[in-house]
């Protein structure tokens, strides 16, 4: 039986995005297979925050396309963006969590906003939500009162509180401790698989890479440079890319 | 030299100018914002006892004392020439005119516009404000127009107030402490200041109330660099809504009276 062709729910076509006069993103291509993780590497500084909130239609490119689901979201008007944002879920790197609102008013929140539920059945869904994510009595607490790892969970369950079909997550395991970066990682690969959503992950966290994508590509001076599984990109005899997933000082790759 | 300090001036009026369209931009789109459903009542309501009830306390003390000092003073410069019968209304013409309206939104400004730009500008640097964008609810609908409603709302009814404790303050020194006859206190109070003396005190009020609110929510949601951005933010908000009250009250006087 012949292989399906992957299908791509993202695609960006040569991206270019200046901030100042300065170049972030040169010409950028990435097409993202839906139903897989997919991990974008590359240095701190490096453009990978500007790339992802590409994807999402936070910022707008000079020039090229935004390709979600064959739409070109950088062409729509506010209304129309926001029904494209209704198919996704972010996670923000400090999580973002509202502080004014408590946790469990935090995962409600998208639901109150683009649903007409029952606040019975919003309960509900907030409830199951957070048992997702490995978290339970928590609803009535305030954000300040979770530790790092919890907000990030907190935040997950709220990037799922729609089921989104595309989950973004911004360094999901920066600043967190190895043990909690890990079980962070197990969340992602589990909340995949349960949801069958598209993940995206911007990282430069190596090991944490190597064990949750399926597909990873390095950004590298505002571009793509090298995309593929895991295995190949170990392999790959790209000289910066080595230098980045070995954690080389010397190399191409200058420290700015 | 002289091009180069034509070229700052020049560099700092593209900069003013800049600055005040993104204002307008804001207040444009607050106003369209305003009237799209669903309103957030429970939002206003909340902003609205923010503004409001919580300055309420700081309110009748500047209030009540600038009252009490107004007739202290004129006291001392009307008895030179027999004229104590008239501190009763120079009070009332100048809590209600004047003081009343600005020194409620210069205090205002102080606690809850520095407040709006600190709360919205720490929501900016910790990404919660483009969480509300990626979760499809517009950060303007959401966090702006509850603030710049309530600013609008609330100055005049804290104004009133004003007016109000200042004129018993000034009643308190003028009549208990100077002895002033309490019946031509009050009659020539009433015979001098007009209603319209009152009601275009509080339209005043209510431009320094969009005034506050706005240039707190605008320092707020443009914020940039951390902590130290959220600061200056704060500050900048306070320094600039203080001036824009102090020199939009002089065009408004001067269209009004």
């Amino acid at each position: 039986m012949a292989k399906a062709e992957p299908s791509f729910i993202i695609e960006l076509i040569d991206i270019h995005k200046s901030f100042k006069g300065q170049k972030v993103l040169d010409g950028l291509n990435l097409r993202i297979e839906a139903g897989k993780i997919t991990v974008i590497i590359g240095q701190s500084g490096g453009g990978k925050s500007v790339f992802l909130k590409h994807t999402i239609g936070l910022l707008k490119p000079d020039q090229g396309e935004v390709l979600v689901e064959g739409v070109d979201i950088s062409r729509l008007n506010d209304r129309q963006l926001n029904d494209v944002r209704k198919n996704f879920g972010m996670l923000f790197q400090g999580a973002a969590l509202f502080d004014s609102m408590t946790v469990g008013e935090n995962v409600a929140f998208p639901l109150r906003e683009h649903t007409r539920l029952k606040q019975h059945d919003i309960q509900e869904i907030v409830e199951r939500k957070l048992r997702q994510v490995g978290l339970k009595d928590v609803a009535h607490k305030m954000p300040s009162e979770l530790s790092g790892g919890m907000k990030k969970r907190v935040g997950l369950a709220r990037a799922l509180a729609l089921d989104p079909k595309i989950i973004l997550f911004d360094e999901p395991t920066t600043g967190l401790d190895p043990i909690t970066a890990d079980a962070i990682d197990r969340l992602i690969v589990d909340t995949q698989e349960h949801t069958n959503a598209t993940c995206v992950v911007i990282s430069h966290d190596i090991e944490s890479t190597f064990k949750i994508a399926h597909t990873v590509a390095m950004l590298y001076h505002g571009k793509i440079i090298e995309v593929g599984k895991p295995e190949d990109i170990r392999s790959s005899e790209d000289l910066a890319l080595q230098q980045f997933i070995q954690g080389k000082a010397e190399g191409p790759i200058q420290i700015v | 030299m002289i091009i180069k300090t034509i070229e700052i001036i020049g560099r700092a009026f593209i900069r003013f100018i800049e600055e005040f369209g993104r204002v307008m931009f804001l207040f444009l789109a607050t106003v369209a914002w305003m009237f799209r459903l669903p309103f957030r009542l429970h939002a206003i309501f909340k902003q609205m006892e923010f503004v409001g009830v919580n300055s309420l306390l700081v309110v009748i003390l500047t209030g009540t004392f600038t009252g009490a000092v107004l007739a202290l003073q004129a006291y001392h410069g009307f008895r030179l020439f027999s004229a104590e019968s008239l501190v009763g209304s120079t009070v009332a013409l100048a809590m209600t005119r004047e003081l009343g309206p600005v020194l409620t939104s210069l205090m205002v400004t102080g606690r809850a516009g520095s407040a709006m730009a600190a709360e919205l500008g720490t929501m900016r640097v910790t990404e919660q404000i483009d969480a509300l964008y990626t979760m499809a609810a517009n950060p303007i609908k959401y966090l702006v127009v509850p603030r710049v409603i309530a600013g609008v709302l609330m100055l005049p009814v804290l104004t009133i107030i004003a007016d109000f404790v200042g004129i018993i303050g000034g009643y308190i020194v003028g009549v208990g402490l100077l002895n002033i006859n309490s019946g031509i206190y009050i009659d020539k109070m009433i015979e001098i200041v007009e209603l319209d003396d009152i009601f275009n005190g509080l339209v005043k009020a209510a431009c320094f109330g969009l005034i506050l609110s706005l240039v707190g929510c605008y320092k707020g949601f443009y914020t940039t660099g951390g902590a130290q951005g959220v600061g200056k933010a704060t500050t900048q908000a306070v320094v600039i809504a203080s001036v824009t009250i102090l020199i939009s009250d002089y065009f408004l006087t001067a269209a009004m009276f």
